[in-house]
This record gives structure tokens, sequence and C-alpha cells, in this order.
């Protein structure tokens, strides 16, 4: 799950972390008290923005509502901009960096920081970026802190700051089953006070259901995407038009792979997971069919779902949308004789991942 | 002997009286695994498939001598269920459970190791020794006792491959599904290096997938070790940034990529197949 920044600063904000004042708006006339000066800023899921010319700084509460005209309504990358956060302008005398993320190799969480923040922070030498793995069970300890002041060669009454957000950072990376907690920049300001320039903060979706008040928030998806997650459905969107549906994330990768290699393109896919319910495959076989594919390829290698369950599952969805798509299917695994047999005169059969792709292909250009 | 199964192997099924439990204890005991227990709360006293039900495992490690469990309890109650096997003294710990918050998993993986009890998965098919025993869901149909160890992060393309390598004349050893979570209980690297020391082993097959390092990781583990290994990586054509599915499936800040994991592999010297099925040829060419 990914945040708008305004929703981060929030999150930010109730562990005690200090972040800019800001209002938020979705129209320009929302904007009525402004910290000023203020940098108005479009609240999309995707980087890049300040490029795009989604981030607009003002001096008066005009001025504000000016920038919030020009930027609301824009696009930047796949999105329309819907809010904006017209936040306090910081007097900053030094940008810091701290993340908390998560290193698979270790199987611990991993602190970083740098004495040089911002914007330069991707230039910054790997050598001067300090990282030390919090130990596992117990948690954040306070040689860690030690550490961190020495090697960014923090003044006293700042380190003892940045040791107190880093304390509260590891608290909300637990507390909210984090995957990233970064403040970039950590700002030393010029009165003294340390605070989070910018706040961003990844949760890990298998959580979902121990954050039901995150469930409801905008995550970057397409409104299929969105349909298909709301029903526990694993659906993405693609730049092809050859529909694919696979069981597992490995093997539905592996198929869009073999499909690229024979000259093929995945449009949209479905990994049906373990599933074994056939509303639930038709549930999903419906989405995928609101994608209009040009063709479908199914690919199931069964071990828990059982392939006639599929078969059946994809039969009604077809008859019950009353769509006709040419369908490519590979069957195999537990049952997968009756699954042949119920889908007879619906499908091209194949009897390999590699033939069933070729034959999407074929079959897409007319050719069979 | 086999890696990790062996025939002192004595199962406890976690999870018994689910749907899946149910179905795998079946399919478990077909292939000749000892599964002695099984644990319910709440339905201590009953019996699933023959197998005699616990409420805790603490009373069923007492009655049955088990020493490996298996999980199928769902994600929200799995670390729960970890923590009670662990704490009643069994050595190998197998995750079948998948959606596992990984937060949850960064308590369960370090616990076990500070107790000496080894973990499989989470989210993954479990592994089997093929003519021995399996402590996992995957199709039992598919193998073949024989000298090619499996490793790998993902589920059914697993079976994919590994159906390639029986078609083509081979057979396994063992076959380890090591998940495809940030936080699992056994690395790729650790899942080599078992592989590497065992006897019954001649060559090696590594599946892998985008999202983290452990590929590199694993490739220059391979440099050092005597068995050939070869490798598959699934997600050649996945748009940078989009999730995948698995929790591991994602490719972010340019690590991680299948062309990464791909040159590490060539550069240690270990055979990349294009295709799935082309893991056989590579294994034919190498014969």
């Amino acid at each position: 799950m990914k945040f708008y920044e305004y929703k981060a600063h929030e999150i930010f904000r109730k562990y005690g972390i200090l972040v800019p004042r800001g209002v938020l708006a979705s129209k320009p006339e929302d904007i009525v008290d402004p910290p000023l000066p203020a940098a108005v800023k479009a609240q999309v899921l995707i980087g890049g923005r300040g490029k795009a010319g989604g981030i607009k700084f003002a001096n008066t509460v005009e001025e504000a509502r000016e920038a919030a005209r020009a930027i609301l309504g824009m696009t930047i990358g796949p999105y329309t901009v819907k809010q904006v956060y017209a936040q306090e302008m910081l007097d900053i005398a030094q940008e810091l960096y701290l993340s908390i993320t998560i290193d698979r190799s270790a199987r611990a969480p991993l602190l970083m920081a740098s004495a040089t923040g911002g914007m330069e922070i991707e230039s910054v030498p790997e050598k001067s970026i300090f990282r030390i793995h919090l130990p596992p069970l117990v948690g954040l300890q306070p040689y860690v802190l030690r550490a961190l002041a020495k090697k960014l060669a923090l003044p006293k009454d700042v380190a003892s700051q940045v040791s107190d957000i880093a304390r509260k950072a590891f608290a909300l990376f637990e507390d909210e089953d984090a995957e990233l907690v970064e403040i970039n920049p950590l700002a030393v300001l010029k009165d003294g006070r340390v605070m989070a320039g910018d706040a961003k903060l990844v949760v890990d979706d298998n959580a979902e259901y121990r954050h039901p008040e995150y469930a409801e928030l905008p995550q970057d998806r397409t409104p299929l995407e969105e349909e298909a997650h709301d029903k526990g459905i694993t659906f993405i969107q693609l730049d092809g038009d050859i529909g694919v549906i696979a069981n597992g994330a490995g093997l539905t990768m592996a198929t869009l792979d073999v499909l690229n290699l024979k000259g093929g393109k995945g449009g949209a896919f479905l990994d049906l997971g373990g599933t074994d319910d056939p509303e639930k495959v038709k549930q999903a076989f419906e989405i995928l069919l609101k994608a209009r594919p040009s063709v479908i390829l199914l690919n199931i290698f069964g071990g828990i779902t059982k392939a006639d369950t599929v078969a059946t599952g994809v039969k009604e969805a077809l008859k019950e949308m009353n769509i006709k798509v040419p369908i490519v299917a590979r069957i195999k695994g537990v049952n997968e004789d009756r699954a042949r047999e119920i889908l007879r005169g619906i499908g091209h059969p194949a009897d390999t991942m590699e033939e069933a792709a070729e034959l999407a292909v074929k079959v897409k250009a007319g050719g069979a | 002997m086999a890696v990790l199964l062996d025939a002192k192997t004595k199962l406890l099924v976690q999870g018994i009286t689910g749907h899946q439990g149910q179905f795998h204890t079946r399919a478990m005991l077909d292939y000749g695994t000892k599964v002695v227990a099984g644990t319910s709360p709440g339905k201590g006293g009953t019996t699933v498939e023959g197998v005699p039900v616990f409420d805790s495992c603490f009373e069923a490690v007492d009655a049955t001598g088990a020493n490996t469990s298996i999980v199928f309890v769902p994600a929200p109650y799995a670390k729960d269920a970890a923590i009670e096997a662990i704490e009643a003294g069994v050595e190998l710990l197998v995750i079948i459970t998948e959606r596992i918050p990984f937060h949850d998993c960064l308590d369960i993986v370090p616990y076990a190791r500070a107790k000496g009890c080894r973990v499989i998965g989470p989210n993954c098919p479990g592994l089997i020794s093929p003519g021995k025993a399996k402590a996992g869901i995957m199709p039992s149909h598919i193998f073949r006792p024989g000298d090619v160890g499996v490793i790998s992060r993902s589920g059914t393309l697993t079976y994919e491959i590994v159906n390639a390598i029986t078609q083509a004349g081979f057979g396994q050893s063992t076959c380890l599904g090591i998940g495809g979570d940030p936080v699992i209980g056994t690395s790729m690297p650790e899942a080599l290096e078992l592989l590497a020391k065992d006897p019954e082993t001649k060559r090696i097959v590594v599946v892998g997938e985008i999202g983290g390092t452990t590929e590199e990781e694993t490739a220059k583990r391979a440099k050092r070790i005597r068995k050939p290994v070869f490798a598959y990586v699934a997600g050649r054509t996945a748009p940078p940034g989009k999730r995948m599915g698995h929790a591991g499936a994602i490719i972010s800040r340019g690590m991680g990529t299948a062309e990464s994991k791909i040159k590490a592999f060539e550069a240690a010297g270990v055979p990349v197949a294009a295709y799935p099925v082309e893991i056989a040829k590579l294994l034919h060419d190498n014969d």
C-alpha cells in the first residue's frame, strides 16, 4: 500500500515526528488559510511530479489558489491530479536522509542515513551512507543511535533530535507493518529544529487486514485492477493484447516471458493462485474479459488448483457474458482430462506452455 | 538419507481439519510420509484420515514424538502456530500459508533460528524427496527419484520445471520450495549449500524470479561448489515497479531485475534456460 504525501505526513505526525504544516484541497477555494509562503504540490502516487509541473510556489492565498487551479486536473503519468497539498516552506540549514526498510538477505530491518540528503541522495557515494541492521526480536537499541550520530558527525542537539525521530520512525515501521519508512530530506532548520521535510511510507499489502483504516485509500490501480483487488483477485493490466491466465506468480511471469519470446505481448494478466472455487474463477475471468483481450492464453499447472475447476469457471463466465474470444488452453495437473472435456469446442488445446504461446500468437494474427 | 526429510521424520499437520490440511494429509500419507499427528484448537480427540488430532502442538509432540511440522493455518494465525510448534520442540517447520505479513516472519525466522529449528517457507509448496517422503503440497505424480536437486522460489513454476526434468528421463533427489516472500526461513544460497552437501544430489537446478538479490548471492555460491548448477529466471518481461503477485516479485530501484540475475548466473558459469523446458536440454547437454 502506498500513501499520498499528505496522508503519510498525517501518520508520521501521529507518531510524534515533526512534519511541515499544510492544508489539503480538492478545489482552489478550499485553500483558505494556508501556511505562507507555501509549496503547492500535486498529490499523486508516483515520483517526478516536480518535472511535470506539479509543484508551484505561492506567497499569498491568491497565489496558492492560482497554483492549485493550474495543478488540479493536470495529468501526471497515468493519473489525473485530484488533490493538492499546500505546505509550509521550510528554512533549511542542512538536509539529512533517514530510512528504514527490510533487507531480505539479512532478514532484518535496515536503517540507512546520510549527512547529505534531499535531491542529492541518489548521487551520495555508497560509502558515505550509514547502514546498519536492526537486530531481530529486540528492536532498535541505543548503540545504533550512537553509531548513527557519530557517522553523520551530528552536533549534540541535532543528534538527540535525530535519535528521537529514528526511534519514532522504527515504532512506525513496526506498528504500521511498513516496508519502507523514508524521510528525505530530514531537515535541520535554521531555528535548530529537526523536521521530516518529506515523508514516504509503503505498507505491506499482506498486512491490510491489520489496518482496515487504510483499505479504503486510493492505490495506483486502474479501475479494473481496483475491482479485482476488492474481490481478492490478482489482476494486472499491461500494454499488450493477449490476456493471460495462469496460477501462481512464478508461472504467470514465466508464461508472459514465453509469450514474449514467441513474438506475442501479454496484456492483462490474472494469477488464480491456489483458487479452488469455480465461482472465484468465473469472477476473475469476467474481469479479464472486461479488459477486452484479442486472445486469451490459459496456462494452468494444477497442484492445489484442480484443472476441471478452472475449466468450469471459464466456461460459465463465457456463457454468462456472451463474449466470443478465442481461447488457447493448456491445462496440466489434477483432473486435466476432465478439464479438456469441459473445454471441448471452446478453446484451442495445447500440450505445452511453449506450444500454447505460439498458438496464441498465431490465433491473434488470424492464422489458426 | 535425503535432505531434511528421512526415515525418522514424524510429521505434525497444523490446521489438519481445514480443507487444505485434510486434502494434503491424505496425499502425504499416500506418498509414504509418516504423518503422526494433527492440530486444530478445540478439535482434540478426533481423527482426520486416521491421524489423531490434538488441541495443541505440545500435546501432539508429547503423544507422538512429532519432530517436523507443516503449517496450513490461515495467515492471521500463522505466527502463533509457528511459534507454538517451535516451542513444542519441532526441528523442521514447513510453512505453506501464503500472504503472511512479513513483519510476522521477522519474528518467526530469527526465533526459530535461536531455538535451533529450521524453517522452510512461508508461501511455498514445501519439500519432497521423491520415492521417500514429502512435507508439502506438490502433485506427487510428476516427480521421480533421481539425482537432480531442485530449489525454487515459486510453486507452480516448479511443477512445470520438475515435469520437464522427469519427462526428459531424469529424476529428483530433493525438491525444496523455499517460497517467494521477502522474509523466508531458508534462503536460496542456504538451500544450495544443503544440496551441495547431499550425496544423492549430483546436479542442481535453481528456479529464481525477479525481486531481491538472492539469485545474485546464489550465483556467487554456485561458483564455489563442485556440482553443476543450472538456472531459470522468471520475470524477464515484468514491467518495473509492478507487483506481480508474490510479495517477492517486484522490481524496484534498478535492483533485482531478471537481467541482473541472468548475468550473475552466467558470470558464475551457471547456464540459464530461456524457456522452462529448456532446463531439461541443459541437463542433457551436461550429462
